[in-house]
């Protein structure tokens, strides 16, 4: 009895592992039969329905949950089509990583341009990707805020105050986060206007708000986490998207934004992925999804989920939401990622030099 | 020829099953990790050694190994009297901690690394008594290894106990020598062998161990930063060279751990042969 | 690995007082390890489930059958499907070559199965991706023929393979080993073939430690985060597995989700223990 028991699970697993053969033997001629279907949807673009991979960074969950339903009503309007829209969310810089090793997204929404710019480098889209969209590729922005606790026991009003002993500062890793870098060059931005441009003052100056800083997250979402859930620290230099959504999402009555008197214009920009694009025929919707993240409807889902609309109607509509801040740019101040990159954030970069002083 | 290669035997199957296993592992775990020492021969030696030298990098190996080594100690001591309170003492509901001992083998790594930070965080059930820090400190780190390496050397002293020729103690006690001496004398060298093995199974566990700790751990630069999230950190920059370098140290290490556990074992083996 | 360890429940009154430690360092000693096994298992499980219906039972329903994470779980037990009976069939295999026969360089082959288990799982994912990406050995070759191997579910699988691979050779070999071939000599030598003896002689011996190993392989395919994560894409719906759904869940702040899909996994965990002690009684009782 027990012999045959054993032996007929041992029949299943050999009967299993002839099935996994046969399915990969499938799976390869289903990838083939996919091939045939988009080659034929290139050429005439009626099939009736098709995928879009949406790789994205941390922060815009939500945004685009709500952003894919109605582009996909859309489309389906405009063209008849079904569109389905699947979303990957991760640190920036893993996102791209992953879209540079493989991963087939038709679309990339990271937070930051050097991370296209990477993509770009290996071939998978123009180098010029940037000017094929207006606003810098940009649709929607924002920028870098304080979150406290309410009551702001720590009196925290500008970034001089992160500055202070005794003050425990919340902020992701600028080197996994590309969201964290905008947070390291904000404070960047305030020292340059503080010290007029005395680069080893700005040094220490940044340096100061790093050393308070108890939790170094590797993602944005991950820095939320530990403020809000673990409670730890008195402030949190977020994106002010993110900043919102705690404050809706996780309790009003625990906790307070707080203005710094300046901040970066934060722009996560979007693009096309050309190679996976052009393999899968998705071109076309690839395109339309992005140019619909500048239209009214797009504009008003960014404003409603907290990022900063480009659009002057829509900013003005919700313009109570956004407090007017004096925003620095990556272009005018930084001189563009690649200088900002190289300067602050490679091994040596200004940002290694606190941990590791020259 | 062959004959040259292995000792005959009438048993058939030899060619077949060998032959699968060697492709096997040939193709899933010899060309992979291969791959590391192919992308790192591609750094010229001194922008290798700069890598896996570099300060924040030495760091986190100390974080790594001295986190691992305390976790593995801790778990030595401990898991040495669990397995003895397990196998001599009887008490209710030990079957069902004989059982939990292997959860931490069991359960997803992120989701104990959640559960631990949520413990012992300064505002968690158990943190808030505390009045020093544990998570995201490196006593955080060594709380989660600790976890993740505890049914390690229970169950190779286990069955050591198990096995042990109570006879011997007796005789011992006989001859005169008290409960300690006894101890010391007899039972430790005993399974000394057993929980060296548990001790460097949950080592060289621990010192890979990614999922469970960085939540744990706070991931300072050179204060809480362990080598497998470097590579991490590595990957997410761009820098393949960088992490396939620091790869390539990790795995010279497990590498040699292994042997000396397989050492160890051989030893237990041959020492023991008359179980 | 976890040995194979069946607790014996014989009377110890026999046992001489000599060779006992007094009462109250017994107790002394149960309580220690009582408080560590506290602190370090009882108390984080039950955080997890504590947390998980902290919102009540309707979220963590909600939470369980919501299409991601049924996608997830689905996901899961399909690689489990994959997995487990691929490296059954391969600790078969190495353990019947390395304990069945004598040849040279074994003990380097026995290290070499153990390495999967010493090598740090980031590394087991980065691995796959320098051998699949688009970069990687074979990058130009998949991409040319439209296959898709990391980012997809083959990339889990294989993953998942290589992380999970010592566990049922490493629980047969001892096994094997301690139990020589003689059976087989005797069956062979009465004219049975090789693979009826096989079925016949060696199955039945090895099958509790063949099926425990199923187990704690079955464990570490349903738990692996770290080598999943990298190779994994994180695609919702598509290539989360149930440890990656929990993190996503996590990210999103809806933490009492995150905890009720991570209490059903340690519910599974505790099936698996369960089932993993039945086992062991049985193997017990039947020597």
């Amino acid at each position: 009895m027990k012999n045959k028991q054993v032996l007929s699970k041992f029949l299943i697993s050999m009967a299993t592992t002839a099935v996994i053969l046969a399915g990969c033997g499938n799976s390869k001629a289903g990838n083939e039969s996919e091939e045939n279907e988009s080659e034929e949807n290139a050429a005439s673009s009626s099939k009736e329905s098709v995928e879009l991979l949406n790789v994205s960074y941390d922060p815009t969950r939500e945004l685009y949950e709500e952003f894919n339903k109605e582009f996909a009503a859309h489309w389906k309007k405009e063209t008849g089509q079904n569109v389905t829209i699947q979303q990957s969310h991760g640190g920036s810089g893993k996102q791209g990583r992953a879209v540079i090793d493989g991963l087939e997204a038709d679309v990339v929404t990271l937070a930051l341009a050097g991370d296209i710019d990477e993509v770009a480098k290996a071939g998978l889209t123009a180098e010029d990707w940037q000017t094929r969209l207006d606003d810098n590729s940009t649709p929607y922005t924002s920028t870098i805020v304080f979150l406290v606790r309410k009551g702001n026991p720590k009196h925290i009003k500008d970034w001089g105050d992160l500055a202070k002993k005794g003050v425990s500062v919340i902020t992701p890793n600028p080197k996994t986060s590309g969201g964290a870098r905008w947070n390291y060059l904000a404070a960047w931005a305030y020292g340059d206007k503080k010290f007029s441009g005395d680069e080893k003052k700005i040094k220490t100056f940044v340096g100061d708000i790093y050393k308070n800083v108890e939790v170094l997250d590797s993602g944005a979402r991950g820095a939320t986490t530990t403020f809000v859930e673990r409670g730890i620290g008195d402030v949190l230099i977020a994106w002010e998207n993110e900043a919102f959504l705690s404050l809706n999402e996780l309790g009003k009555d625990q906790f307070e934004i707080v203005v710094p008197s300046i901040s970066i214009l934060a722009e996560p920009p979007v693009a096309v992925v050309d190679k996976v694009a052009k393999k899968k025929g998705t071109e076309k919707v690839a395109e339309a999804y992005l140019e619909y993240l500048y239209s009214k409807k797009g504009q008003e889902i960014a404003a409603e989920n907290y990022y900063r609309p480009r659009d002057k109607e829509v900013l003005a509509k919700y313009a109570d939401q956004f407090p007017k801040i004096n925003l620095v740019t990556i272009d005018d101040d930084f001189g563009g990622w690649k200088t900002a990159q190289e300067k602050h954030f490679n091994d040596g970069g200004t940002f290694d030099e606190i941990y590791q002083p020259k | 020829m062959k004959s040259r290669f292995k000792k005959h035997s009438i048993l058939p199957g030899f060619g077949l099953s060998l032959g699968f296993t060697m492709l096997y592992l040939s193709l899933l775990v010899l060309l992979p990790l291969s791959m590391i020492f192919v992308n790192t021969a591609s750094m010229s030696w001194s922008d290798f050694w700069s890598t896996v030298t570099e300060p924040r990098v030495v760091a986190s190996y100390k974080l790594s190994f001295g986190a691992a080594f305390v976790a593995a100690s801790i778990n030595m001591v401990f898991g040495v009297l669990i397995a003895w309170v397990l196998v001599r003492y009887s008490f209710p509901g030990k079957r069902l901690i004989d059982g939990l001992v292997d959860l931490p083998f069991a359960l997803p790594t992120a989701v104990a690394g959640i559960a631990l930070t949520t413990l012992y965080a300064k505002t968690g059930w158990v943190g808030q008594f505390l009045s020093f820090k544990v998570a995201f400190t490196p006593l955080g780190v060594t709380v989660a290894l600790t976890f993740i390496g505890l049914p390690f050397v229970v169950r190779m002293v286990q069955p050591v106990l198990q096995n042990f020729d109570k006879e011997t103690e007796e005789a011992s006690a006989i001859l005169g020598a008290n409960r300690r001496q006894t101890f010391i004398r007899v039972i430790i060298p005993e399974i000394l062998p057993a929980a060296l093995t548990g001790f460097s199974l949950a080592f060289a566990r621990a010192l890979g161990e990614y999922g469970s700790v960085v939540f744990i751990a706070g991931n300072m630069p050179m204060k809480t930063e362990i080598t497998p999230l470097l590579i991490m950190t590595k990957l997410e920059q761009y820098d393949y060279a960088g992490a396939t370098a620091i790869a390539a140290v990790m795995l010279i290490i497990s590498f040699i751990m292994l042997l000396f556990i397989n050492g160890m074992q051989w030893w237990m083996n041959r020492k023991f042969a008359h179980y | 690995m976890a040995g194979h360890v069946p607790l014996s429940y014989g009377s110890r009154k026999t046992v001489k007082k000599a060779a006992e430690e007094p009462l109250f360092i017994r107790v002394f000693l149960t309580v220690v390890a009582f408080i560590f096994l506290f602190l370090f298992l009882v108390l984080p499980l039950a955080a997890i489930f504590i947390k998980a219906f902290e919102q009540g039972i309707h979220v963590y329903l909600a939470a369980i059958t919501e299409p991601d994470a049924l996608a997830a779980i689905k996901l899961t037990l399909l690689v489990v499907l994959l997995t487990v009976p691929v490296n059954a069939l391969f600790g078969i295999a190495a353990a019947w070559a390395i304990t069945k026969f004598d040849f040279k360089g074994k003990s380097l082959l026995t290290t070499i199965i153990d390495l999967p288990f010493a090598v740090s799982p980031v590394i087991a994912g980065l691995v796959f991706v320098l051998l699949f990406s688009t970069h990687g050995l074979f990058g130009d070759l998949l991409f040319a023929n439209d296959i898709k191997i990391i980012f997809a579910i083959p990339g889990i699988v294989i993953a998942t393979l290589f992380v999970t691979l010592p566990f049922v050779a490493r629980e047969l070999i001892p096994l094997m080993q301690s139990q020589g071939s003689s059976e087989e000599e005797a069956s062979l030598t009465l004219g049975a073939g090789g693979w009826k003896t096989f079925w016949l002689v060696t199955l039945p011996n090895i099958k509790w430690g063949l099926l425990y190993g199923i187990i704690l392989c079955n464990a570490r395919t349903v738990g692996e985060f770290g080598a999943v994560s990298v190779v994994s894409g994180h695609i919702r719906g598509l290539t989360n597995t149930m440890p990656l759904h929990i993190e996503i869940l996590y990210n999103e702040y809806q933490f009492s989700a995150a905890f009720a899909v991570a209490s059903l996994m340690s519910i599974l965990a505790i099936v698996t223990l369960i089932f993993k002690n039945m086992i062991e009684w049985k193997a017990n009782q039947h020597g």
